[in-house]
């Protein structure tokens, strides 16, 4: 028989492809439908954020942070004011602590909703994403009524809040709860336990722990891979101590640990769990304390530098700062969660099929704002 | 037909074959009349499905409830700009929606719309229409090849194996109801089905509840047939989520158009052959019941199956391309042939 040539094809998954989340462009080489051979490549969105952060004073940052992760800007905010707190050395109010506890779960759930409704777009469910667009409206109704905004904020400051919370956000905000918690069994019902959807993700871009560690991945993808770590409980910050919740890690219940159904629903348990902690925070609130007491009047860092990590939901978002002593910051550096999760997709992602690739990309829950910067 | 072609002789044409002509012609200006209008319509009910499934109220600006929106919506179409890649094939990028549309709408010649309301009522009628609804598969081939485009490519190649594979459960299950009737005549397999349980009648008469094996083929087609008609969970070949459109990406304006047109109208052929094969036709689920003509349940029973092809599509993600041959080949084509073998001898010892 005459040798039948054959070449691998290669193809442009992205920039503009409707399941790329964004402009991320995968090149993947294929085999007919396997793929063989996967490429990212990165940069689409690249606006400068690390160089616009030397050349603005510290607090003037936070709206460039707000708009780097866009679906979890209020972790964002959490994570840089902090991370600046600690070099000042400031002590914050218990009030705002609390409140920004409260934010930073609320944008996790909003966060996870979208990547559970988007991931369930990537293997062809259309109705979930609605679903879930449901339930994260009325969290941004709760932001909105706070702050104004509805996407990127600006309300975590150095040292404080731009606002207080207005009168009537606990109560809206236990009405949430009460309305929210019951629908994660609604989203059960409809995917997480569908056949066809535990048919497309089960088992399917298996990502073993060891890989998950030597790679940096962090977030719902490593707990997923079963490793038991969060920095919320590992490494307490903020107030994070004071409640009583629980770290979802990946199980072999439907598929294998590590696999794209793992990932998936490491997400919707950890709604539950943000949930529990929104509760408890809004039961133990303080009543009074003024949220722009501890704002510094002048943020000037002694010589030196720092890193500060926090867990957003999609996992270590890390800050390097460097100061020279001077308002502005001479470098900042942030650790992006989802660039080191996104470093894997060759790994679990080669060798199936272009439609599980789709799901692979869809579990990793990238943004590509914070990818690019 | 011959209804028709004794109309056109009547006003006054008298050479056989001009009459026979002209009544093909209205006959085929009446049915694509008709895939136009049910297209508008089914469109329309799909964004309210959709959008009533997904706690939303889908179009709602255009008209009372949106009613025009899908006017609105080709009109838009029709206006648009019609783009054909630089380095497309020309005349199979041309071609291939045409030829894809002809292979639904040929389907609608032996496709009865009512007792006495079939074109060409064929004593093969079923056989041709599986026979010609094939078709389909080389528009999208050439669809998807054409665009040379690597997406559009994979969509055709997925495609072909899909509908390839996809006939023969479908097939087999029809099958069923010709076995029951002892016929392939659409007519004789409708008026098989008005006597049957006790001989009462109504929906007691209709094949799907006749015997076991009789509904779990009625399943097999209903699944078959949401995957020959390529709509979700089976829709790989325009996965949009996996291949932007599959190989439909490249086209634009009316000839995108032509493509979705004739799915509906596959959506359409699905439903009747259920109602027709499975769900007693034209007959009143009522036993007795003469009043309401038979065409108006017919196009209910059909309607309620396309609704069932609609409720799917907004409640399953898709199946992954291997999975979807699993399906075909491991459950769905050897329940098929089984199917056949109980319907037989169900036939032969039970009644």
């Amino acid at each position: 028989m005459p040798d039948i040539r054959t070449e691998e094809m290669v193809i442009n998954m992205g920039p503009q492809h409707p399941s790329t989340h964004g402009v991320l462009r995968l090149k993947l080489r294929t085999d007919g439908e396997i793929v063989t051979h996967i490429d990212p490549v990165l940069g689409y969105l690249h606006r400068c954020f690390e160089k616009h952060a030397e050349n603005l004073e510290y607090p003037q940052v936070v709206p460039f942070v707000d708009r780097c992760d866009y679906l979890a800007s209020m972790n964002n905010d959490h994570g840089y004011a902090m991370a600046v707190e600690k070099f000042l050395g400031i002590e914050l109010p218990e009030r705002v602590e609390y409140i920004r506890v409260i934010f930073a779960e609320l944008q996790r759930i909003a966060s996870h909703l979208v990547a559970l409704g988007t991931f369930g777009l990537d293997v062809g469910a259309f109705t979930p994403f609605l679903y879930c667009f449901r339930e994260r409206e009325m969290i941004l109704d709760l932001f909105e009524m706070t702050c104004g905004a509805r996407l990127l904020y600006n309300y975590i400051w150095v040292g404080g809040l731009s606002h207080d919370i207005p009168e009537g956000f606990v109560e809206k905000a236990y009405e949430f709860l009460d309305h929210f918690e019951p629908k994660i069994k609604e989203y059960n019902d409809l995917l997480s336990y569908n056949k066809i959807f535990i048919e497309r993700t089960a088992d399917v871009g298996t990502l073993p722990a060891d890989v998950a560690i030597s790679y940096g991945a962090t977030g719902p993808v490593l707990r997923a891979s079963g490793v038991d770590w969060d920095l919320r409980r590992d490494e307490p910050y903020s107030i994070y101590d004071r409640f009583d919740w629980d770290v979802v890690v990946g199980n072999d219940d439907v598929g294998s640990v590590g696999d794209c159904w793992n990932r998936y629903y490491v997400r919707v348990a950890e709604m539950e769990e943000s949930a529990k902690i929104v509760r408890q925070a809004l039961d133990q609130l303080p009543v009074d304390g003024d949220v722009k007491e501890a704002i510094p009047r002048k943020i000037r860092p002694d010589k030196g530098d720092l890193y500060f990590r926090s867990e957003n939901p999609r996992g270590e978002l890390g800050f390097y700062l460097v100061s020279d002593g001077s308002p502005k910051p001479m470098r900042v550096k942030m650790r992006s969660p989802a660039l080191a999760n996104l470093g894997v997709i060759d790994e679990i992602g080669s060798g199936w099929l272009i439609a599980d690739v789709v799901a692979i990309l869809g579990s990793l829950d990238i943004v590509l704002g914070e990818i690019d910067r | 037909m011959q209804g028709l072609i004794e109309l056109v002789q009547n006003l006054g044409v008298t050479a056989d074959w001009l009459a026979a002509t002209l009544a093909v012609i209205v006959y085929a200006v009446l049915v694509f009349l008709f895939l136009a209008l049910f297209a508008l319509f089914a469109v329309y009910l799909e964004r309210k499905v959709s959008g009533h499934i997904q706690d939303r109220l889908g179009p709602m600006r255009v008209g009372w409830h949106g009613i025009l929106q899908t006017i609105a919506d080709t009109v838009k179409l029709l206006t648009k700009e019609d783009i054909i890649p630089e380095n497309a094939d020309r005349p199979l990028f041309i071609l291939a929606p045409f030829v894809l549309f002809l292979g639904t709408y040929l389907v609608y010649a032996a496709l009865p719309f009512g007792p006495n309301a079939t074109a060409s009522n064929l004593n093969i009628g079923l056989f041709y229409i599986i026979a010609v609804s094939s078709l389909v598969v080389i528009g999208t081939i050439m669809a998807g090849y054409s665009s040379n485009n690597k997406w559009s490519l994979y969509g055709g190649m997925r495609s072909a194996a899909q509908i390839v594979s996809y006939e023969i459960p479908v097939g087999l299950s029809l099958l069923v109801g010709v076995m029951m009737a002892s016929s392939l005549n659409m007519s004789a397999i409708v008026i098989n089905q008005t006597t049957g349980i006790g001989g009462i009648g109504g929906f007691l008469g209709w094949n799907f509840i006749q015997n076991p094996f009789a509904f779990i083929a009625f399943v097999v087609y209903l699944v078959a047939g949401t995957a020959e008609a390529n709509r979700t969970p089976f829709d790989l070949p325009e996965s949009e989520s996996e291949l932007v459109a599959g190989a439909y990406t490249e086209y634009s304006g009316m000839r995108w158009a032509f493509f979705f047109l004739a799915e509906y109208a596959n959506m359409w052929i699905v439903a009747v052959l259920a109602t027709v094969v499975f769900l007693g036709g034209w007959n009143s689920p009522i036993p007795g019941e003469t009043f309401v003509p038979g065409w108006i349940w017919l196009f209910l029973k059909a309607l309620g199956v396309v609704f069932i092809q609609m409720w799917a599509r907004w409640t399953f993600p898709r199946l992954r391309v291997d999975q979807l041959m699993v399906t075909c080949w491991k459950y769905l084509t050897p329940i098929a042939f089984f199917n056949i073998l109980g319907v037989g001898f169900w036939m032969i010892f039970i009644g």
